[in-house]
Protein backbone atom coordinates (compact mmCIF):
# COMPACT_ATOMS: atom_id res chain seq x y z
CA UNK A 1 0.00 0.00 0.00
CA UNK A 2 1.55 3.25 -1.06
CA UNK A 3 0.41 6.27 0.82
CA UNK A 4 2.22 9.50 0.18
CA UNK A 5 0.92 10.96 3.40
CA UNK A 6 2.91 8.54 5.54
CA UNK A 7 5.98 10.74 5.17
CA UNK A 8 4.41 13.47 7.25
CA UNK A 9 3.71 11.83 10.59
CA UNK A 10 2.65 15.04 12.28
CA UNK A 11 -0.22 15.54 9.92
CA UNK A 12 -3.43 14.51 11.66
CA UNK A 13 -5.83 12.81 9.22
CA UNK A 14 -8.78 12.58 11.52
CA UNK A 15 -9.54 14.60 14.59
CA UNK A 16 -12.57 13.85 16.71
CA UNK A 17 -13.35 16.63 19.15
CA UNK A 18 -16.07 16.93 21.79
CA UNK A 19 -18.15 14.38 19.92
CA UNK A 20 -21.45 13.44 21.57
CA UNK A 21 -24.27 11.26 20.38
CA UNK A 22 -27.64 10.72 21.96
CA UNK A 23 -30.52 8.57 20.77
CA UNK A 24 -33.37 10.51 22.33
CA UNK A 25 -32.68 10.71 26.05
CA UNK A 26 -30.13 7.90 25.82
CA UNK A 27 -26.64 9.41 25.67
CA UNK A 28 -24.33 6.94 23.96
CA UNK A 29 -21.21 9.05 23.47
CA UNK A 30 -20.03 11.89 25.72
CA UNK A 31 -17.40 14.40 24.75
CA UNK A 32 -15.13 12.08 22.79
CA UNK A 33 -11.71 13.41 21.77
CA UNK A 34 -9.03 11.61 19.84
CA UNK A 35 -6.70 11.98 16.88
CA UNK A 36 -5.63 9.65 14.12
CA UNK A 37 -2.38 10.10 12.25
CA UNK A 38 -1.46 8.44 8.97
CA UNK A 39 -0.37 4.87 9.57
CA UNK A 40 -1.96 4.69 13.01
CA UNK A 41 -3.73 1.50 13.94
CA UNK A 42 -6.14 2.54 16.68
CA UNK A 43 -7.94 -0.22 18.54
CA UNK A 44 -11.10 0.73 20.38
CA UNK A 45 -11.89 -1.71 23.17
CA UNK A 46 -14.56 -1.86 25.83
CA UNK A 47 -17.61 -3.82 26.91
CA UNK A 48 -20.67 -4.19 24.71
CA UNK A 49 -22.83 -1.08 24.88
CA UNK A 50 -19.90 1.17 25.72
CA UNK A 51 -20.42 3.17 22.52
CA UNK A 52 -17.51 1.81 20.45
CA UNK A 53 -19.55 0.96 17.38
CA UNK A 54 -21.55 4.17 17.58
CA UNK A 55 -18.28 6.10 17.61
CA UNK A 56 -17.15 4.33 14.45
CA UNK A 57 -20.51 4.85 12.78
CA UNK A 58 -20.37 8.54 13.65
CA UNK A 59 -16.94 8.80 12.04
CA UNK A 60 -18.40 7.38 8.84
CA UNK A 61 -21.54 9.54 9.23
CA UNK A 62 -23.79 6.50 9.30
CA UNK A 63 -24.98 8.14 12.51
CA UNK A 64 -25.30 11.90 12.74
CA UNK A 65 -23.42 13.22 15.77
CA UNK A 66 -25.55 15.20 18.21
CA UNK A 67 -22.74 17.67 18.89
CA UNK A 68 -19.02 18.06 18.43
CA UNK A 69 -16.80 17.94 15.41
CA UNK A 70 -15.11 15.39 13.21
CA UNK A 71 -12.27 16.97 11.26
CA UNK A 72 -10.96 15.17 8.20
CA UNK A 73 -7.76 16.89 7.06
CA UNK A 74 -8.89 19.85 9.14
CA UNK A 75 -12.31 20.10 7.55
CA UNK A 76 -15.42 19.54 9.66
CA UNK A 77 -17.35 16.81 7.90
CA UNK A 78 -20.43 17.28 10.06
CA UNK A 79 -20.91 20.73 8.48
CA UNK A 80 -24.01 21.21 6.37
CA UNK A 81 -22.28 21.81 3.04
CA UNK A 82 -20.13 18.68 3.16
CA UNK A 83 -20.83 16.02 0.53
CA UNK A 84 -21.22 12.92 2.71
CA UNK A 85 -20.84 10.46 -0.16
CA UNK A 86 -17.56 11.96 -1.35
CA UNK A 87 -16.22 11.79 2.21
CA UNK A 88 -17.34 8.21 2.74
CA UNK A 89 -15.59 7.16 -0.45
CA UNK A 90 -12.29 8.14 1.24
CA UNK A 91 -13.06 6.39 4.52
CA UNK A 92 -13.64 2.67 4.10
CA UNK A 93 -15.72 0.62 6.47
CA UNK A 94 -15.81 -3.08 7.23
CA UNK A 95 -18.93 -4.24 9.08
CA UNK A 96 -19.55 -6.95 11.62
CA UNK A 97 -22.21 -8.44 9.34
CA UNK A 98 -20.11 -8.05 6.13
CA UNK A 99 -22.87 -6.26 4.20
CA UNK A 100 -21.72 -7.59 0.85
CA UNK A 101 -24.19 -6.80 -1.91
CA UNK A 102 -26.12 -10.05 -2.25
CA UNK A 103 -27.20 -9.32 -5.83
CA UNK A 104 -23.61 -9.21 -7.09
CA UNK A 105 -20.73 -11.63 -7.44
CA UNK A 106 -17.60 -11.30 -5.32
CA UNK A 107 -15.82 -9.51 -8.16
CA UNK A 108 -18.74 -7.20 -8.91
CA UNK A 109 -18.88 -6.25 -5.21
CA UNK A 110 -15.34 -4.94 -5.51
CA UNK A 111 -15.88 -3.21 -8.87
CA UNK A 112 -19.16 -1.36 -8.43
CA UNK A 113 -17.87 1.35 -6.08
CA UNK A 114 -14.94 2.09 -8.33
CA UNK A 115 -16.99 2.44 -11.51
CA UNK A 116 -20.03 4.17 -10.07
CA UNK A 117 -18.49 6.34 -7.36
CA UNK A 118 -14.92 6.92 -8.56
CA UNK A 119 -15.94 6.75 -12.25
CA UNK A 120 -12.99 4.52 -13.07
CA UNK A 121 -13.02 2.74 -16.43
CA UNK A 122 -14.36 -0.76 -15.96
CA UNK A 123 -11.18 -2.50 -17.08
CA UNK A 124 -9.05 -0.59 -14.54
CA UNK A 125 -11.62 -1.22 -11.85
CA UNK A 126 -11.59 -4.93 -12.62
CA UNK A 127 -7.81 -5.18 -12.47
CA UNK A 128 -7.74 -3.22 -9.25
CA UNK A 129 -10.46 -5.39 -7.72
CA UNK A 130 -8.55 -8.53 -8.72
CA UNK A 131 -5.40 -7.13 -7.12
CA UNK A 132 -7.10 -6.65 -3.76
CA UNK A 133 -9.07 -9.89 -3.95
CA UNK A 134 -5.78 -11.65 -4.57
CA UNK A 135 -4.32 -9.89 -1.57
CA UNK A 136 -7.04 -11.22 0.74
CA UNK A 137 -6.77 -14.66 -0.86
CA UNK A 138 -10.20 -14.57 -2.49
CA UNK A 139 -9.31 -14.37 -6.16
CA UNK A 140 -10.43 -17.94 -6.95
CA UNK A 141 -13.93 -17.08 -5.80
CA UNK A 142 -14.62 -14.06 -7.99
CA UNK A 143 -17.64 -15.68 -9.63
CA UNK A 144 -19.31 -16.73 -6.38
CA UNK A 145 -22.27 -14.92 -4.89
CA UNK A 146 -21.96 -13.87 -1.23
CA UNK A 147 -24.48 -16.50 -0.11
CA UNK A 148 -22.21 -19.22 -1.52
CA UNK A 149 -19.12 -18.47 0.57
CA UNK A 150 -18.27 -18.77 4.26
CA UNK A 151 -18.31 -15.98 6.84
CA UNK A 152 -14.55 -15.59 6.91
CA UNK A 153 -14.45 -15.45 3.13
CA UNK A 154 -17.23 -12.86 3.08
CA UNK A 155 -15.33 -10.67 5.49
CA UNK A 156 -12.17 -10.92 3.41
CA UNK A 157 -14.15 -9.88 0.33
CA UNK A 158 -15.61 -7.00 2.32
CA UNK A 159 -12.08 -5.88 3.16
CA UNK A 160 -11.08 -6.14 -0.51
CA UNK A 161 -14.16 -4.11 -1.48
CA UNK A 162 -13.16 -1.37 0.95
CA UNK A 163 -9.51 -1.47 -0.17
CA UNK A 164 -10.46 -1.24 -3.84
CA UNK A 165 -11.72 2.28 -3.14
CA UNK A 166 -8.19 3.09 -1.92
CA UNK A 167 -9.41 4.80 1.23
CA UNK A 168 -7.23 6.96 3.45
CA UNK A 169 -8.63 5.37 6.59
CA UNK A 170 -10.23 1.98 7.05
CA UNK A 171 -12.76 1.50 9.83
CA UNK A 172 -13.43 -1.98 11.20
CA UNK A 173 -16.60 -2.49 13.24
CA UNK A 174 -16.04 -5.74 15.16
CA UNK A 175 -14.97 -7.51 11.95
CA UNK A 176 -14.61 -10.94 13.57
CA UNK A 177 -17.51 -10.93 16.03
CA UNK A 178 -19.94 -12.65 13.68
CA UNK A 179 -17.48 -15.35 12.66
CA UNK A 180 -17.02 -18.91 13.83
CA UNK A 181 -13.83 -19.17 15.92
CA UNK A 182 -12.04 -21.15 13.21
CA UNK A 183 -12.52 -18.32 10.72
CA UNK A 184 -11.38 -15.47 12.93
CA UNK A 185 -7.74 -16.19 12.18
CA UNK A 186 -7.92 -15.70 8.43
CA UNK A 187 -9.53 -12.27 8.80
CA UNK A 188 -7.12 -11.10 11.50
CA UNK A 189 -4.26 -12.28 9.31
CA UNK A 190 -5.40 -10.01 6.48
CA UNK A 191 -5.76 -7.12 8.93
CA UNK A 192 -2.27 -7.71 10.32
CA UNK A 193 -0.92 -7.50 6.78
CA UNK A 194 -2.68 -4.21 6.19
CA UNK A 195 -1.34 -2.76 9.43
CA UNK A 196 2.17 -3.86 8.51
CA UNK A 197 1.84 -2.06 5.19
CA UNK A 198 1.00 1.20 6.91
CA UNK A 199 -2.74 1.33 6.36
CA UNK A 200 -4.44 3.80 8.68
CA UNK A 201 -7.03 1.82 10.62
CA UNK A 202 -9.51 2.26 13.43
CA UNK A 203 -10.55 -1.12 14.74
CA UNK A 204 -13.39 -1.73 17.16
CA UNK A 205 -12.64 -5.19 18.46
CA UNK A 206 -12.96 -7.79 21.18
CA UNK A 207 -9.76 -9.46 19.97
CA UNK A 208 -7.43 -8.35 22.75
CA UNK A 209 -4.40 -10.12 21.33
CA UNK A 210 -4.86 -8.21 18.08
CA UNK A 211 -5.28 -4.90 19.92
CA UNK A 212 -2.16 -5.58 21.99
CA UNK A 213 0.10 -6.85 19.24
CA UNK A 214 -0.94 -4.96 16.14
CA UNK A 215 -2.25 -1.56 17.14
CA UNK A 216 -0.16 1.52 17.70
CA UNK A 217 -2.76 3.10 19.95
CA UNK A 218 -5.48 1.68 22.18
CA UNK A 219 -8.62 3.46 23.31
CA UNK A 220 -10.63 2.01 26.19
CA UNK A 221 -14.27 3.08 26.35
CA UNK A 222 -16.86 2.64 29.06
CA UNK A 223 -20.34 4.17 29.28
CA UNK A 224 -19.80 6.35 26.22
CA UNK A 225 -16.62 7.92 27.54
CA UNK A 226 -12.96 7.37 26.72
CA UNK A 227 -11.58 6.27 30.10
CA UNK A 228 -8.06 5.66 29.07
CA UNK A 229 -5.95 5.69 25.96
CA UNK A 230 -2.33 5.11 25.14
CA UNK A 231 0.23 2.76 23.71
CA UNK A 232 -0.84 -0.90 23.83
CA UNK A 233 2.05 -1.81 26.12
CA UNK A 234 0.90 0.74 28.67
CA UNK A 235 -2.83 -0.09 28.47
CA UNK A 236 -2.33 -3.84 28.64
CA UNK A 237 0.52 -4.06 31.15
CA UNK A 238 0.05 -0.99 33.30
CA UNK A 239 -3.45 0.43 32.99
CA UNK A 240 -3.90 3.48 35.17
CA UNK A 241 -7.65 3.20 35.73
CA UNK A 242 -9.37 0.52 37.80
CA UNK A 243 -12.10 0.20 35.18
CA UNK A 244 -9.53 -0.66 32.51
CA UNK A 245 -7.92 -3.23 34.81
CA UNK A 246 -11.26 -4.81 35.60
CA UNK A 247 -12.25 -4.98 31.92
CA UNK A 248 -8.93 -6.43 30.83
CA UNK A 249 -8.82 -9.01 33.62
CA UNK A 250 -12.21 -10.28 32.54
CA UNK A 251 -11.12 -10.52 28.92
CA UNK A 252 -7.54 -11.66 29.23
CA UNK A 253 -8.25 -14.12 32.02
CA UNK A 254 -10.13 -16.45 29.71
CA UNK B 1 -81.54 -20.51 -41.06
CA UNK B 2 -82.29 -21.12 -37.39
CA UNK B 3 -82.83 -24.81 -37.95
CA UNK B 4 -79.22 -25.04 -39.21
CA UNK B 5 -77.77 -23.96 -35.86
CA UNK B 6 -76.43 -26.72 -33.59
CA UNK B 7 -78.41 -27.42 -30.42
CA UNK B 8 -75.91 -29.43 -28.36
CA UNK B 9 -73.07 -28.01 -26.22
CA UNK B 10 -70.11 -29.25 -28.26
CA UNK B 11 -71.80 -28.41 -31.50
CA UNK B 12 -72.31 -24.83 -30.39
CA UNK B 13 -68.73 -24.57 -29.14
CA UNK B 14 -67.54 -25.80 -32.52
CA UNK B 15 -69.80 -23.33 -34.30
CA UNK B 16 -68.56 -20.41 -32.21
CA UNK B 17 -64.94 -21.39 -32.72
CA UNK B 18 -65.25 -21.70 -36.49
CA UNK B 19 -67.26 -18.52 -36.95
CA UNK B 20 -65.95 -16.34 -34.15
CA UNK B 21 -62.52 -17.85 -33.45
CA UNK B 22 -60.86 -14.82 -35.02
CA UNK B 23 -62.84 -12.44 -32.81
CA UNK B 24 -61.99 -14.41 -29.68
CA UNK B 25 -58.30 -14.41 -30.64
CA UNK B 26 -58.36 -10.67 -31.25
CA UNK B 27 -60.11 -10.17 -27.91
CA UNK B 28 -57.51 -12.32 -26.16
CA UNK B 29 -54.74 -10.36 -27.89
CA UNK B 30 -56.21 -7.06 -26.74
CA UNK B 31 -56.67 -8.39 -23.20
CA UNK B 32 -53.05 -9.54 -22.94
CA UNK B 33 -51.75 -6.32 -24.55
CA UNK B 34 -53.70 -4.13 -22.11
CA UNK B 35 -52.68 -6.28 -19.15
CA UNK B 36 -48.98 -6.32 -20.11
CA UNK B 37 -48.74 -2.59 -20.80
CA UNK B 38 -50.88 -1.72 -17.77
CA UNK B 39 -48.73 -3.88 -15.50
CA UNK B 40 -45.44 -2.60 -16.94
CA UNK B 41 -46.42 1.07 -16.72
CA UNK B 42 -48.02 0.41 -13.34
CA UNK B 43 -44.74 -1.08 -12.13
CA UNK B 44 -42.82 1.97 -13.31
CA UNK B 45 -45.29 4.25 -11.52
CA UNK B 46 -45.05 2.01 -8.46
CA UNK B 47 -41.24 2.12 -8.51
CA UNK B 48 -41.16 5.90 -8.81
CA UNK B 49 -43.67 6.36 -5.99
CA UNK B 50 -41.86 3.74 -3.92
CA UNK B 51 -38.54 5.59 -4.34
CA UNK B 52 -40.02 8.93 -3.32
CA UNK B 53 -41.69 7.36 -0.29
CA UNK B 54 -38.37 5.94 0.92
CA UNK B 55 -36.11 8.98 0.38
CA UNK B 56 -34.49 9.58 3.77
CA UNK B 57 -34.98 13.02 5.28
CA UNK B 58 -32.29 14.26 7.64
CA UNK B 59 -32.01 17.36 9.74
CA UNK B 60 -29.25 18.50 7.40
CA UNK B 61 -31.68 18.97 4.52
CA UNK B 62 -32.84 22.48 3.84
CA UNK B 63 -36.45 23.33 4.64
CA UNK B 64 -37.61 23.91 1.02
CA UNK B 65 -36.46 20.40 0.16
CA UNK B 66 -38.28 18.98 3.17
CA UNK B 67 -41.43 20.96 2.43
CA UNK B 68 -41.42 19.87 -1.22
CA UNK B 69 -40.91 16.26 -0.25
CA UNK B 70 -43.73 16.50 2.29
CA UNK B 71 -46.09 17.89 -0.36
CA UNK B 72 -45.14 15.32 -3.00
CA UNK B 73 -45.61 12.51 -0.49
CA UNK B 74 -49.00 13.86 0.52
CA UNK B 75 -50.15 13.89 -3.11
CA UNK B 76 -48.80 10.39 -3.68
CA UNK B 77 -50.52 9.11 -0.56
CA UNK B 78 -53.82 10.53 -1.76
CA UNK B 79 -53.26 8.92 -5.17
CA UNK B 80 -52.57 5.52 -3.63
CA UNK B 81 -55.52 5.67 -1.24
CA UNK B 82 -58.01 6.85 -3.89
CA UNK B 83 -57.06 4.32 -6.56
CA UNK B 84 -56.74 1.40 -4.19
CA UNK B 85 -59.93 2.35 -2.41
CA UNK B 86 -62.35 2.58 -5.32
CA UNK B 87 -63.45 -0.10 -7.85
CA UNK B 88 -61.69 -0.01 -11.20
CA UNK B 89 -64.99 -0.20 -13.04
CA UNK B 90 -66.16 2.99 -11.37
CA UNK B 91 -62.77 4.65 -11.96
CA UNK B 92 -62.98 3.72 -15.64
CA UNK B 93 -66.37 5.34 -16.14
CA UNK B 94 -65.50 8.30 -13.92
CA UNK B 95 -62.35 9.11 -15.88
CA UNK B 96 -63.60 8.21 -19.35
CA UNK B 97 -66.88 10.12 -19.18
CA UNK B 98 -65.46 12.90 -17.00
CA UNK B 99 -62.76 13.58 -19.57
CA UNK B 100 -65.29 13.52 -22.39
CA UNK B 101 -67.94 15.75 -20.82
CA UNK B 102 -65.89 18.32 -18.95
CA UNK B 103 -62.43 18.31 -20.54
CA UNK B 104 -63.71 17.53 -24.03
CA UNK B 105 -61.06 14.86 -24.38
CA UNK B 106 -62.28 11.78 -26.14
CA UNK B 107 -59.92 8.99 -25.19
CA UNK B 108 -59.63 6.18 -27.69
CA UNK B 109 -60.19 2.59 -26.61
CA UNK B 110 -56.47 1.93 -26.18
CA UNK B 111 -55.60 5.17 -24.44
CA UNK B 112 -58.41 4.81 -21.93
CA UNK B 113 -57.62 1.17 -21.22
CA UNK B 114 -53.88 1.72 -20.79
CA UNK B 115 -54.38 4.83 -18.70
CA UNK B 116 -56.88 3.36 -16.27
CA UNK B 117 -55.16 0.02 -15.84
CA UNK B 118 -51.75 1.68 -15.41
CA UNK B 119 -52.71 4.14 -12.69
CA UNK B 120 -54.72 1.47 -10.91
CA UNK B 121 -51.83 -0.99 -10.96
CA UNK B 122 -49.45 1.82 -10.00
CA UNK B 123 -51.38 2.44 -6.81
CA UNK B 124 -51.04 -1.19 -5.77
CA UNK B 125 -47.45 -1.47 -6.93
CA UNK B 126 -46.43 1.63 -4.97
CA UNK B 127 -47.15 -0.18 -1.72
CA UNK B 128 -45.59 -3.40 -3.00
CA UNK B 129 -42.39 -1.60 -4.00
CA UNK B 130 -42.27 0.22 -0.68
CA UNK B 131 -42.58 -3.14 1.06
CA UNK B 132 -39.91 -4.60 -1.22
CA UNK B 133 -37.50 -1.79 -0.41
CA UNK B 134 -38.18 -2.08 3.33
CA UNK B 135 -37.56 -5.82 3.17
CA UNK B 136 -33.93 -5.30 2.11
CA UNK B 137 -31.59 -5.50 5.09
CA UNK B 138 -30.36 -2.08 6.20
CA UNK B 139 -26.83 -3.51 6.04
CA UNK B 140 -27.03 -3.47 2.23
CA UNK B 141 -27.74 0.25 2.29
CA UNK B 142 -24.99 0.89 4.82
CA UNK B 143 -22.52 -1.15 2.79
CA UNK B 144 -23.33 0.93 -0.28
CA UNK B 145 -23.13 4.21 1.59
CA UNK B 146 -19.82 3.21 3.15
CA UNK B 147 -18.20 3.02 -0.30
CA UNK B 148 -19.54 6.46 -1.12
CA UNK B 149 -22.70 5.72 -3.07
CA UNK B 150 -25.39 8.38 -3.07
CA UNK B 151 -28.97 7.51 -2.12
CA UNK B 152 -29.87 7.26 -5.80
CA UNK B 153 -26.93 4.98 -6.64
CA UNK B 154 -27.63 2.82 -3.58
CA UNK B 155 -31.21 2.40 -4.71
CA UNK B 156 -30.40 1.78 -8.35
CA UNK B 157 -27.52 -0.67 -8.03
CA UNK B 158 -28.04 -2.39 -4.69
CA UNK B 159 -31.50 -2.11 -3.15
CA UNK B 160 -33.62 -2.15 -6.29
CA UNK B 161 -32.32 -5.29 -7.96
CA UNK B 162 -32.87 -7.14 -4.68
CA UNK B 163 -36.27 -5.57 -4.03
CA UNK B 164 -37.31 -6.40 -7.59
CA UNK B 165 -36.41 -10.03 -7.08
CA UNK B 166 -38.48 -10.12 -3.89
CA UNK B 167 -41.56 -8.54 -5.44
CA UNK B 168 -41.68 -10.56 -8.67
CA UNK B 169 -44.35 -12.86 -7.18
CA UNK B 170 -46.40 -9.75 -6.47
CA UNK B 171 -45.82 -8.38 -9.98
CA UNK B 172 -47.04 -11.75 -11.25
CA UNK B 173 -50.11 -11.44 -9.08
CA UNK B 174 -50.80 -8.02 -10.53
CA UNK B 175 -50.36 -9.21 -14.09
CA UNK B 176 -52.79 -12.06 -13.55
CA UNK B 177 -55.28 -9.79 -11.80
CA UNK B 178 -54.96 -7.34 -14.70
CA UNK B 179 -55.58 -10.03 -17.32
CA UNK B 180 -58.82 -10.85 -15.54
CA UNK B 181 -59.87 -7.42 -14.34
CA UNK B 182 -59.32 -5.73 -17.69
CA UNK B 183 -62.73 -7.34 -18.40
CA UNK B 184 -64.39 -4.51 -16.46
CA UNK B 185 -63.14 -2.10 -19.13
CA UNK B 186 -65.99 -3.37 -21.33
CA UNK B 187 -68.05 -0.63 -19.64
CA UNK B 188 -66.12 1.98 -21.62
CA UNK B 189 -66.25 -0.08 -24.79
CA UNK B 190 -62.84 -1.73 -24.77
CA UNK B 191 -63.17 -4.71 -27.09
CA UNK B 192 -61.24 -7.20 -24.98
CA UNK B 193 -61.90 -10.88 -24.45
CA UNK B 194 -64.93 -10.59 -22.16
CA UNK B 195 -66.53 -7.95 -24.40
CA UNK B 196 -66.08 -10.22 -27.40
CA UNK B 197 -67.47 -13.24 -25.57
CA UNK B 198 -70.41 -11.26 -24.28
CA UNK B 199 -71.27 -9.90 -27.72
CA UNK B 200 -71.09 -13.33 -29.27
CA UNK B 201 -73.14 -14.86 -26.49
CA UNK B 202 -75.79 -12.16 -26.87
CA UNK B 203 -76.13 -12.77 -30.58
CA UNK B 204 -77.23 -16.40 -30.08
CA UNK B 205 -78.20 -16.46 -26.38
CA UNK B 206 -75.46 -19.07 -25.98
CA UNK B 207 -74.05 -17.63 -22.76
CA UNK B 208 -72.78 -20.87 -21.31
CA UNK B 209 -70.95 -21.86 -24.49
CA UNK B 210 -69.37 -18.45 -25.12
CA UNK B 211 -68.29 -18.12 -21.50
CA UNK B 212 -66.83 -21.64 -21.58
CA UNK B 213 -64.50 -20.49 -24.33
CA UNK B 214 -63.71 -17.26 -22.49
CA UNK B 215 -62.94 -19.21 -19.28
CA UNK B 216 -60.49 -21.46 -21.08
CA UNK B 217 -58.79 -18.62 -22.93
CA UNK B 218 -58.41 -16.62 -19.68
CA UNK B 219 -56.97 -19.66 -17.93
CA UNK B 220 -54.48 -20.29 -20.74
CA UNK B 221 -53.35 -16.65 -20.60
CA UNK B 222 -52.93 -16.53 -16.82
CA UNK B 223 -51.28 -19.93 -16.57
CA UNK B 224 -48.77 -19.08 -19.30
CA UNK B 225 -47.93 -15.81 -17.55
CA UNK B 226 -47.43 -17.42 -14.17
CA UNK B 227 -45.08 -20.05 -15.65
CA UNK B 228 -43.08 -17.39 -17.52
CA UNK B 229 -42.70 -15.36 -14.33
CA UNK B 230 -41.42 -18.41 -12.44
CA UNK B 231 -38.84 -18.91 -15.15
CA UNK B 232 -37.80 -15.27 -14.91
CA UNK B 233 -37.42 -15.57 -11.13
CA UNK B 234 -35.14 -18.57 -11.53
CA UNK B 235 -33.10 -16.74 -14.12
CA UNK B 236 -32.62 -13.75 -11.81
CA UNK B 237 -31.45 -16.03 -9.00
CA UNK B 238 -28.52 -17.09 -11.14
CA UNK B 239 -26.86 -20.49 -11.07
CA UNK B 240 -26.81 -22.43 -7.82
CA UNK B 241 -23.14 -23.19 -8.31
CA UNK B 242 -20.18 -21.13 -9.43
CA UNK B 243 -16.91 -21.74 -11.24
CA UNK B 244 -13.64 -21.37 -9.41
CA UNK B 245 -11.43 -19.04 -11.39
CA UNK B 246 -8.86 -21.67 -12.21
CA UNK B 247 -6.74 -19.49 -14.45
CA UNK B 248 -5.58 -17.93 -11.23
CA UNK B 249 -2.41 -19.39 -9.80
CA UNK B 250 -3.87 -19.27 -6.31
CA UNK B 251 -6.61 -21.71 -7.19
CA UNK B 252 -5.99 -25.26 -6.11
CA UNK B 253 -7.99 -27.15 -8.67
CA UNK B 254 -6.98 -27.86 -12.21
CA UNK B 255 -9.64 -27.70 -14.86
CA UNK B 256 -13.10 -26.45 -14.15
CA UNK B 257 -14.62 -27.15 -10.78
CA UNK B 258 -18.15 -26.56 -9.63
CA UNK B 259 -19.05 -25.61 -6.11
CA UNK B 260 -21.21 -26.85 -4.56
CA UNK B 261 -21.08 -30.16 -6.39
CA UNK B 262 -24.83 -30.47 -6.37
CA UNK B 263 -27.62 -28.33 -5.07
CA UNK B 264 -28.28 -30.73 -2.18
CA UNK B 265 -24.70 -30.88 -1.07
CA UNK B 266 -23.72 -28.18 1.33
CA UNK B 267 -20.75 -26.01 0.48
CA UNK B 268 -17.51 -27.10 2.13
CA UNK B 269 -15.54 -24.65 4.22
CA UNK B 270 -12.27 -23.55 2.73
CA UNK B 271 -10.61 -22.00 5.70
CA UNK B 272 -8.43 -25.07 6.17
CA UNK B 273 -7.09 -24.77 2.64
CA UNK B 274 -6.48 -21.14 3.26
CA UNK B 275 -4.48 -21.90 6.38
CA UNK B 276 -2.37 -24.43 4.51
CA UNK B 277 -1.41 -21.82 1.98
CA UNK B 278 0.67 -20.23 4.70
CA UNK B 279 1.22 -16.54 5.04
CA UNK B 280 1.18 -14.39 2.04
Amino acid sequence: MTKGAIADMDDVVLQVSHLSKAFGANVVLRDIDFNVRPGDVTSVIGASGSGKSTLLRCINLLETPTSGQILFHGEDITARHINESAYRAKVGMVFQSFNLFSNMTVLENCIVGQTKVMKRPREDARNNALKYLDRVGMSPYINAKPRQISGGQKQRVAIARALAMEPEILLFDEPTSALDPEMVGEVLEVMRGLAADGMTMIVVTHEMAFARDVSSHVVFMKDGVIWEEGAPAQIFSAPSKDETKEFLSRFMGR
Amino acid sequence: MISNLPTDYWGRIGYLLTHYGQSFLRGAGITIAIALVGTAVGCIIGFLVGIVQTIPVTKKDSWPKRALLWLVRLILNIYVEVFRGTPMMVQAMFIYFGAMQYLHVHMGMWTAAFFILSINTGAYMAETVRGGILSIDVGQTEGAKAIGMTHFQTMLFVVFPQALRNIIPQIGNNLIINIKDSSVLNVIGTVELFYTANQTAGAYYWYFEAMSIAMIVYLVLTFTCSRLLRWWEKKLDGPASYDLATTDTLAYTSGMAKFPVSADEKFVEHSREYDERGDR
